[in-house]
């Protein structure tokens, strides 16, 4: 069964969303998403200061067998992004919630969150995908 | 729901990854691709190949048929139990099909043939039968199971299965060599880059067998590994590195027709020497190495300055060179470089004398 974190936002593309402290948006895939892709072996990410919107591609990863983008769940601006994962992109394999972050985002506005599932719902739309 | 191999329940049962490949429920994956890469390449792992079709051709006229409808020429064939890798090709000379053919004895050669391809390639071979010779039976032999066992460690163990008088002999087996071992039928073939036998065996006892080469330490991998390992060791896939619209000689499978005797007249063969004689092939496949990070996909664009375009047919990250390698179907006159469209960006390439890894050693420098 795909692990789901109580305190985090989902996008049904299978996205997580975390607000951090600071008022930062951390973003990565989730537990699902990195299962279904396999072993990673390539992750794209966007630069620093680009403006994502909410729903469009914003991040490419590749697995051993395909590539898939990774969807901005909200919109905001890029305001750092994940170094480690150009050197060891399975870390999104291992820690998909910690270690596997993507991007961290200035959210466009502070409800930018509130559009997203919650845990819960997001077990729903797995189950209903059999997953 | 697609169809399924005998070993189906045991892919399900070990947690395989099931995706459909040429019509049939095959495991993709059972955790790590990239482990199950690596226990080949070490030591020792095992893929079901139950999909793909073995064909008893039998019959005096075997030979004289065989030799008619393909490009190898199966007269190299005179030891029983000895392989040869061919194409099937169309009368444009596209290739149908590559298979295996083995000598079993001159009533008897065991042909083995693709999964996605199986249906076309009997209804082909029989209407080249029925067109050509009398004395011969094509056998679709769907009561037979095949199982890839490969690896530097893979005949040791498979060995270790078989009855105790077949042992040394089937130890002794040359690559590309097999032999009848009472029911099973065991080759020192593969499609890895490794040693190791393919063995060929009734339905009944795949199951059973698979078992005790698990209990024997050998990794179950799937078909993910399987196109990563076949890509390392420079061998082409049937559908995405040729097909019946393309031929042998822009396929880097120039070495698989057989020309020579000139007086043998194989299915293909006027129309490859009429592209001989008009100068050659205008396109080649060749090995990429990608020199920037990313990965290579089937079907990217391949950019050859001052000379044309290319794309790449098979494309993957290698877990053995820890880089990106595909193959690419690019112009004649491409040197050493190119360019590679990867989402937009051009990303510089090496052109690479095929295969990247054998025999558990890289080949290229990095």
């Amino acid at each position: 069964m795909s692990q789901v974190i109580t305190d985090l936002k989902y996008a049904k593309s299978h996205e997580w969303a975390r607000l951090l402290p600071s008022g930062l948006v951390e973003i990565g895939i989730t537990d699902h998403a990195q299962h279904a892709l396999g072993d990673l072996v390539f992750v794209e990410v966007p630069e620093a200061g680009r403006t994502l919107e909410a729903g469009a591609a914003c991040a490419v990863v590749e697995s051993v067998k395909a590539a898939s983008d990774v969807y901005a769940p909200i919109a905001g601006t890029v305001v750092e992004c994940n170094a480690e994962l150009a050197s060891t992109p399975e870390l999104i394999n291992q820690d998909c919630y910690g270690k596997g972050w993507m991007i961290r985002v200035k959210p466009a506005s502070a409800s930018a969150l509130e559009g997203l599932l919650s845990a819960d719902a997001y077990s729903a739309v797995l189950a209903a995908e059999g997953g | 729901m697609g169809r399924k191999t005998p070993l189906y329940g045991i892919h399900v049962e070990h947690g395989a990854r099931m995706v459909d490949f040429g019509g049939w429920d095959m495991p993709v994956n059972y955790g790590s691709q990239i482990e199950e890469h690596h226990r080949v390449r070490r030591d020792a792992g095992m893929f079901d190949v139950s999909h793909m079709c073995v064909v008893d051709v039998r019959g005096r006229d075997s030979r004289a048929f065989l030799r008619h409808l393909l490009a190898n020429d199966v007269d190299k064939l005179r030891v029983e139990g000895k392989a040869l890798y061919s194409c099937m090709l169309n009368e444009t000379g596209g290739v149908l099909d590559d298979l295996i053919v083995y000598f079993m004895n001159e009533q008897w050669f065991r042909v083995v043939v693709n999964a996605g391809t199986r249906d076309s390639d009997i209804a082909w071979m029989r209407a080249q039968a029925r067109e050509s010779v009398q004395h011969l039976e094509i056998i679709e032999r769907v009561d037979l199971a095949m199982i890839a066992v490969q690896g530097p460690k893979a005949r040791a163990i498979v060995a270790e299965l078989l009855d105790p008088q077949d042992r040394d002999a089937t130890l002794a087996l040359e690559p590309f060599n097999g032999r009848v071992c009472g029911e099973w039928f065991v080759a020192r073939t593969g499609y890895t880059g490794e040693d190791g036998f393919e063995v060929v065996l009734p339905i009944e006892e795949a199951p059973s067998t698979w078992r005790a080469l698990v209990a024997a330490g050998v990794a179950p991998c799937g078909l993910g590994a399987r196109d990563t390992l076949r890509l390392e060791a420079g061998m082409n896939l049937y559908g995405n590195d040729m097909d019946d619209t393309r031929n042998p000689l822009e396929s880097g499978l120039t070495w698989t027709v057989a020309f020579e005797p000139a007086t043998r007249d194989f299915v293909g063969r006027q129309a490859l020497v009429d592209i001989k004689a008009a100068g050659g092939p205008s396109h080649k496949l060749v090995g990429l190495l990608l020199e920037d990070r990313g990965v290579l996909r089937s079907h990217q664009k391949v950019v050859v300055s001052g000379v044309g375009e290319g794309e790449v047919t098979s494309g993957t990250f290698s877990p053995t060179l820890e880089r990106s390698i595909a193959f690419a179907r690019v112009p004649s006159g491409t040197g050493q470089s190119v360019q590679v469209d990867i989402r937009g960006k051009l990303l510089p390439a090496r052109v690479i004398k095929l295969p990247f890894v054998r025999n558990g050693r890289v080949l290229i420098t990095l």
